[in-house]
């Protein structure tokens, strides 16, 4: 589970007339603003180091303007880096050649856009299989191979439809469709669902978590939605002014925030139904009450143990095996917000 | 200072002397340099001339009846439109009951070429304009002089070079003309939205499969325009290069002038205002039926 896929190394990313000049001066530690201010280049990413396992889904999460697009253009060399190295499986794409590239984006990597990215030329089916085309695949085996993708997203009959004539989260299926038709270990989803309604977005957000129990790709997905974070990832970076300002799981972020930033980001969440009762166990104590496995939430696990004998229950692995206990008072102390440091504090927005 | 009066009221211009010896050096050179090239440069030109004529001629040798089918079908390929096809088919048997076909033929030997030519040489100066900045500024002033320089003083050198004819005058009607494709040829091209051409790099596509299958297919509706523009101008310049001996629909506007026939002026400035609107309306509803996806029926 745990296979290291991609290993961003001490990453930066300077925009500006003369980026290398600036590597000086980061050195030294210059904050985005100062650059700016000072020298007239953004510092897009400042030292990012993240490391993204295999099969499972990696998120990126910010606010507008703090790198999430510059980032995960790096992962396929959308965008050059001003110094550091991104290494997938083993190999520093930075110092792949032309056609290694080309070949790493046709068979390795697909992306999927924000605002869908879609050619509009071209009908859902010729989309669908504009991948497979680049591959040099012939037009009736691409035709072929789509159509599968086609279905599974769920656009089985629109084919011959142009992109104008569907609905966002339609286009964004054939997004989709055209991402995983070249069967690419790496997905890229760069704000995939964010152009998309709500009840459209979280349908979409259940598509993309199906696909991934039976496909287990490597998933990048970048969001602005701590909801939409929590929702799919197993892991969560949190990028800040183009700086990593914490990483981790899910559970362990909400659990210890690592400054006022992120307490303050997360402290509207609804805890009971992000929080799973395995977070909050006492590992190895088993107590006389009813079993509960693991990955319930605090919500849903609340109402079993308040109404048990000793306001307490065993926490199982999916298995059955007992892995330890949780009582009502963790629950409720889970329930409740991490407390700011103080009430003046400076927000940051 | 009567000396500073003087000097103000009258600019202090070169004197008469120096002038013309600038011009005559400028001249000379110039003539040097045609007579030394003149006769090249006109072999190079001469398949344009061949195909221009040889147009021309098959033009003027193919009865009525079947141009007209021919036109007739042309309308109706590019616009789908019966008003347009009867439009057309009536505008050219009005031209040709008041005697004017065969100069009508003429230009369009000449307005079909010379549409040729700006864009086969105009969509790849455009490719090239939206492949780098350093690029474009440089191509664009030049344009902009192409356009705005009035025609007779870019006929003088051309004359000068090539004699008076059928090729000074395809090349007068180039220069004047070409700038529209090449503008909207760059312009289509960087138009081309962001995401659809990213979304093509990022599945591993090479500068041609980008250029051949996202960015010229997504510009065609503003190249299109820029066609039609050329179109216009290039007929346009009709009455222009018959002074310089190129058969047509100018010749006849020309002799009214001097000679101050109303009649003949009008009816052939008709004739051209006619194959204008048939241009244009033709290429136009083309041009919108190339973006009908972009349009789209909402979906059912
Ligand atoms: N091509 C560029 N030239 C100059 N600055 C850029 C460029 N691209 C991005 N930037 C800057 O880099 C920073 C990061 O931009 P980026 O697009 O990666 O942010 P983002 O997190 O994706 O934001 P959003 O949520 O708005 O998409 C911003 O300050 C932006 O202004
Ligand atoms: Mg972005």
């Amino acid at each position: 589970m745990t296979d290291l896929k991609i290993k961003i190394e001490n990453l930066y990313k300077v925009f500006g007339a003369n980026p290398q000049s600036m590597l000086k001066h980061i050195e030294q530690g210059i904050s985005k603003k100062d650059m700016l201010e000072k020298h007239g280049h953004v510092l897009a990413l400042n030292a990012i180091n993240i490391d993204i396992p295999a099969r499972g889904i990696s998120v990126i999460m910010g606010l507008s303007g703090s790198g999430k697009s510059t980032l995960i253009r790096h992962i396929n060399r959308l965008i050059e880096p001003t110094s550091g190295k991104v290494i997938i499986d083993g190999e520093n794409i930075l110092s792949m050649k032309k056609k290694q590239l080309l070949d790493f984006r046709r068979y390795k990597a697909s992306m999927v856009f924000q605002n869908f990215g879609l050619h509009v030329h071209r009908t859902v089916a010729e989309n669908a299989a504009y991948g497979l085309i680049i591959q040099g695949k012939s037009k009736n085996e691409a035709k072929k191979l789509s159509q599968k993708w086609i279905e599974r997203v769920g656009l089985g009959g629109f084919e011959d439809h142009y992109p104008s004539q569907l609905s966002g989260g339609m286009q964004q299926r054939v997004g989709l469709a055209r991402a995983l038709a070249t069967d690419a270990e790496i997905l890229l989803m760069d704000e995939a669902f964010s152009a998309l309604d709500p009840l459209i977005r979280t349908d979409m957000q259940d598509v993309l978590l199906d696909l991934q129990e039976e496909l287990h790709k490597t998933i990048v997905f970048i969001t602005h939605d701590l909801d939409e974070a929590l929702r799919l990832g197993d892991r969560i970076a949190i990028l800040r002014d183009g700086a990593v300002i914490q990483q981790g799981n899910p559970q362990d972020i909400i659990m210890q925030p690592a400054n006022d930033y992120i307490a303050d980001f997360i402290q509207d969440i609804n805890r009971g139904r992000v929080l799973r009762i395995k977070t909050l166990m006492t590992k190895g104590k088993t107590v006389a009450g009813p079993n509960l496995v693991q990955h319930r939430t605090l919500e849903d696990a609340l109402t079993e143990v308040a109404s048990s004998e000793n306001k307490a229950c065993n926490v199982t692995d999916n298995k059955g095996e007992v892995l330890g206990s949780i009582t009502l008072d963790q629950i409720i102390s889970g329930l409740v917000r991490v407390k700011l440091e103080s009430n003046t504090e400076t927000r940051y927005h | 200072m009567e000396t500073i009066l003087n000097w103000l009221t009258k600019f202090p211009a070169l004197d008469r002397e120096s002038l013309r010896d600038i011009k005559k050096a400028i001249d000379s050179s110039f003539r040097d340099f045609s007579r030394e090239f003149g006769e090249s440069l006109e072999t190079f030109f001469e398949p344009l001339l061949w195909f221009l004529v040889g147009l021309e001629k098959l033009l003027l040798a193919t009865p009525w009846p079947i141009i007209i089918i021919i036109i007739a079908g042309l309308a109706w390929l590019g616009s789908r439109s019966i008003k347009i096809v009867v439009g057309a088919v009536i505008s050219f048997l009005l031209i040709g009951f008041f005697g004017m076909w065969d100069d009508t033929m003429s230009t369009l030997a000449i307005i079909s070429v010379s549409t040729l030519v700006c864009i086969s040489l105009g969509i790849p100066l455009g490719i090239l304009m939206a492949r780098s900045n350093r690029m474009q500024s440089l191509v664009t002033p030049i344009l902009d002089i192409m356009q705005t320089i009035p025609a007779f003083v870019y006929l003088i050198p051309v004359v000068m070079l090539l004699g008076i004819g059928k090729v000074p005058g395809l090349i007068a009607v180039c220069i004047y003309a070409i700038p529209p494709v090449v503008r909207l040829t760059n312009l289509g091209i960087r138009l081309v939205d962001k995401e659809a051409l990213e979304a093509a790099n990022a599945f591993g596509a090479t500068y041609k499969q980008r250029l051949f299958g996202v960015q010229i297919p997504l510009a065609l509706p503003n190249i299109f325009a820029g066609i039609n523009q050329t179109i216009m101008m290039a007929l346009s310049m009709v009455v222009i290069t018959s002074m310089i001996g190129v058969a047509g629909l100018g010749v006849p506007v020309l002799r009214s002038i001097s000679n101050q026939y109303l009649a003949l002026g009008l009816m052939n400035g008709l004739a051209i205002v006619a194959l204008a609107i048939i241009f244009d309306r033709v290429s136009q509803s083309y041009g919108k039926r190339l973006q009908k996806h972009r349009v789209g029926e909402q979906h059912d």
